[in-house]
């Protein structure tokens, strides 16, 4: 018993440890580097792979070979690694492989400020990718959520057989901050499903419910095929618009209708407010200090921080939000997710507070906001 | 068995293209040597290369551009008990290029095959990295201004152990393929070939230019013997074998008392050398000693041995929110490049802070107390500065105590440091 001193980054390792993870590939990037470290000296005493791609490309290709091969596998960078990614990340959402994508978002554009915080990257997280298919993605707010939110990225990319994104934040994942490992709520381990061995194997087979499809790892009894190429349930190349329509609006609802099973959040109710604060990752806790030293003046505010911010849990949000007249939305980029929220609260009054200056927004500004609009 | 080619997937290539022939000779390579498909990764790139894993009856995995080496390192790694193959055009090889110079200089056991036919057949002939600066392409004058790569001699420079050179027409491919496959570590077979499609329409390129060509190549010299090594993976797991697991995460138990209550921000301002980092460090491992929350926060330029060190560092009895720091109560100021970045929060210091400042820094004015070390007449080295300051405000019984600190360095240092740390602060009364 008793407090643990852990950076993010390192959270974010031993939570991937404890999820199960097996691989890890990375390319020195800060502020992700730590992430690297810790798999460096946790994963091969344990008779894990842990390598240093030339690139970051090669990086989630190892994984994703490894993936395939039936590894749990992650991978770490920050903006300018996502961006090499991007194509192994489409890859990766049309050819279903399991993959746990950690970004520390960095102060962007390009190279930016390689020390400072933002979260620049949460539109580009979803729409980084050729294609345009949906993508996971949750934020981390503490070391807390660090350990394990990583946790449920890998039951996610295990469960939906999709690369999940943990969208972290230089400001999370280099802040270190006490921890109680004894008292977190871990969820159980879970694995991609198997398909039977038995039985003639489509790698990308399903039945008419199905929405995910069973796995083998590539190296068993069954000959298993993998392809970035457009293909049908079989693994090869389709050219045929029914099958590649169904695979396509299979590949969409995969995640958009699962949603509701993975909303991951945290809510401070002020009774008598009629504004709700939204926020996600660092912010969210200016956030709560916000609403909490205002929560017995007159401009009352609630809080609800969103964990997961891909696919956008629309409903959720809608209802989460009927109570109140306003929304105060506080990120830290120029007006990113606030688009989705003003998208979905159509009838409200939607207030928005970014910055993007590598400081973190203070819970005074986001006061201000509250009470004067 | 006689052949693991996909009976009903016959091939597509244009007729009498040159990578038809690869395919027979790597079936007959593959079944030679009496592997099953359950064996055998057949990983390919992109281009018309790129099909070869829709014929063959194997494991197949074909993924992007140029990268298909690195999802066979990733496959290997994973299951090192599988043969993998790549196929790659010479497109593949270019664009690919980092990524086959790191798969020779880590001889991993992967096999690769690289089908040059000297263009993009796929995309209509364009130029290569393989292109002769003489040949008519489907790139203008480009090429006539790019020098060809002689993969070669560029992966017998980059540390690979076997490397080859092959003539598709050649009567020995099968066994020069066998031979790269059977090989522990990474092999690679640079084969010639013909593109009807599109090479082969504007230029001349037969078997036997080919083979003339081939034989005008520099020798590759002593590159075996020079890049003998272990097999990647063999290495790695064997280096890991060496290793200790990495200790549970340390639970720290709270067995001193904080003197304050409620949040406590400390700002630590120094240079690069004083051990700033450190010292935020110390302080929180002496809230958690006493069951408070801490959070740390480091700034300092991506240069090491230079420049600014800030630490900012706070203490709380409840969970920590906003982490940013608002009213300091402490700060501890040692030397100028720390100090200029927090300019404006020292001139914002409240009645209540309390400063701690090394003499000779200059501070803005502001109405905080302050207490003053002239730690070079006390001869104290600059390395140090930052714990004695923790421990006079430990004497203050502020934000933390002498046990909390104590406990602190027994968490953080190891006995011979501990002990040297311990006799330094037990020594601070005297220097204020
Ligand atoms: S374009 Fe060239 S390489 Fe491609 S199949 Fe035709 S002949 Fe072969």
């Amino acid at each position: 018993m008793g407090l643990t001193l852990m950076e993010g980054n390192e959270a974010i390792g031993w939570g991937a440890m404890a999820a199960g993870c097996n691989f890890f590939a990375g390319y020195p990037i800060t502020p992700a580097t730590t992430i690297y470290n810790t798999m460096l000296r946790l994963l091969p005493p344990k008779g894990g792979v842990c390598l240093q791609g030339e690139d970051e490309i090669a990086s989630i290709g190892f994984c994703l070979g490894a993936a395939m091969s039936g590894m749990k596998t992650m991978t770490a960078t920050s903006g300018p690694g996502i961006s090499l990614y991007s194509e192994q990340i489409s890859f990766a959402i049309g050819s279903e492989i399991p993959i746990v994508i950690v970004d520390v978002q960095r102060l962007g554009p390009s190279t930016g400020s390689a020390t400072k915080g933002a979260d620049g990257d949460i539109q580009f997280l979803q729409w980084g990718n050729s294609g345009g298919l949906p993508v996971i993605v949750l934020a981390p707010v503490d070391v807390k959520d660090c350990y394990v939110l990583t946790m449920q990225a890998f039951n996610l990319a295990e469960r939906y057989r999709c690369p999940v994104f943990l969208a972290s934040n230089k400001e999370v994942s280099m802040t270190h901050e006490t921890i109680d490992l004894d008292r977190l709520d871990p969820p159980q381990i879970e694995e991609r499903r198997a398909a039977d061995a038995n039985h003639p194997f489509m790698p990308f087979g399903v039945n008419e419910e199905q929405l995910t499809p069973d796995f083998l790892a590539i190296g068993g009894r069954c000959l298993v095929r993998q392809t970035s190429s457009t293909h049908g349930m079989d693994g090869y190349i389709t050219t045929d618009p029914e099958q590649i329509a169904r695979m396509q609006e299979r590949l969409d609802a995969k995640l958009k209708k699962s949603v509701s099973a993975f909303i991951y959040y945290d809510e401070y109710r002020v009774t008598g407010a009629d504004t709700l604060v939204i926020a996600y990752g660092v912010t969210a806790r200016a956030a709560m200090t916000a609403v909490k030293k205002m929560q017995h003046g007159n401009a009352k505010a609630s809080l609800l921080i969103l964990k997961t911010l891909w696919p956008v849990p629309e409903e959720f949000i809608r209802e989460k939000a009927a109570p109140y007249k306003r929304v105060v939305m506080a990120e830290m980029n120029l007006g990113q997710y606030v688009r989705e929220i003003q998208r979905l609260l159509t009838g409200k009054k939607i207030d928005f507070i970014g910055q993007m200056n590598g400081e973190l927004i203070k819970p005074g500004q986001i006061q201000e906001v509250i009470q004067n609009g | 068995m006689d052949s693991l080619l996909n009976s009903s997937r016959p091939s597509v290539f244009c007729p009498g293209c040159s990578h038809e022939q690869v395919l027979h000779a790597l079936d007959q390579a593959l079944t030679g040597m009496g592997l099953s498909g359950e064996e055998v990764v057949i990983v390919s790139d992109i281009g018309c290369s790129g099909l070869f894993d829709t014929f063959f009856n194997t494991h197949a995995f074909h993924g992007l551009h140029g990268r298909a080496l690195t999802y066979a390192t990733g496959i290997k790694m994973a299951r090192p008990d599988l043969k993998v193959i790549v196929t790659m055009g010479d497109g593949g090889l270019g664009i690919g290029g980092a990524h086959v110079l790191s798969t020779c200089r880590r001889n991993i056991d992967l096999t690769l095959l690289v089908l040059n036919n000297f263009n993009y057949g796929m995309t209509g002939g364009q130029c290569s990295s393989t292109t002769p600066q003489d040949a008519l392409v489907g790139s203008g004058f480009l090429n006539k201004l790019e020098k060809p790569l002689d993969i070669c001699q560029v992966a017998a420079a980059a540390g690979a152990c076997y490397v080859s050179r092959a003539s598709t027409y050649d009567k020995g491919l099968v066994e020069g393929l066998k031979k790269a496959i059977a090989f522990d570590g990474f092999s690679l077979v640079d084969i010639w070939g013909i593109c009807p499609g599109r090479y082969t329409r504007r230029n001349k390129l037969t078997p036997k230019s080919i083979e003339a060509d081939m034989a005008k190549l520099p020798d590759l010299g002593d590159y075996k013997t020079r890049n003998a090594r272990a097999e990647y993976g063999h290495a790695y797991r064997q280096e890991a074998a060496k290793l200790q697991q990495a200790a549970e995460p340390v639970r720290i138990e709270a067995t001193c008392t904080s003197p304050e209550q409620g949040r406590r921000e400390v700002v630590v301002l120094g240079s690069a050398g004083q051990r700033i980092i450190t010292a935020g460090e110390l302080l929180c491992l002496a809230g958690a000693s006493a069951g408070c929350h801490a959070a740390q926060k480091s700034d300092y330029p991506i240069t090491v041995m230079r420049g600014h060190s800030v630490s900012e560092i706070i203490l709380s009895d409840i969970e920590i929110e906003y982490t940013g720091i608002e009213n300091p109560s402490v700060v501890i100021a040692l030397a100028p490049e720390g100090v200029s970045r927090r300019k404006k929060m020292l001139t914002d210091l409240s009645p209540e802070a309390l400063v701690i400042k090394a003499s000779g820094i200059e501070l803005p004015i502001s109405p905080a107390s302050v207490i003053e070390i002239d730690f070079k007449a006390e001869k104290i080295k600059p390395q140090d500065w930052a714990l004695v300051a923790l421990a006079v405000l430990a004497d203050q019984n502020k934000v933390l105590t002498m046990d909390m600190l104590k406990a602190a360095l027994k968490l953080r240092f190891r006995k011979a440091e501990y002990e040297t740390a311990i006799s330094m602060i037990e020594n601070t009364k005297v220097r204020t």
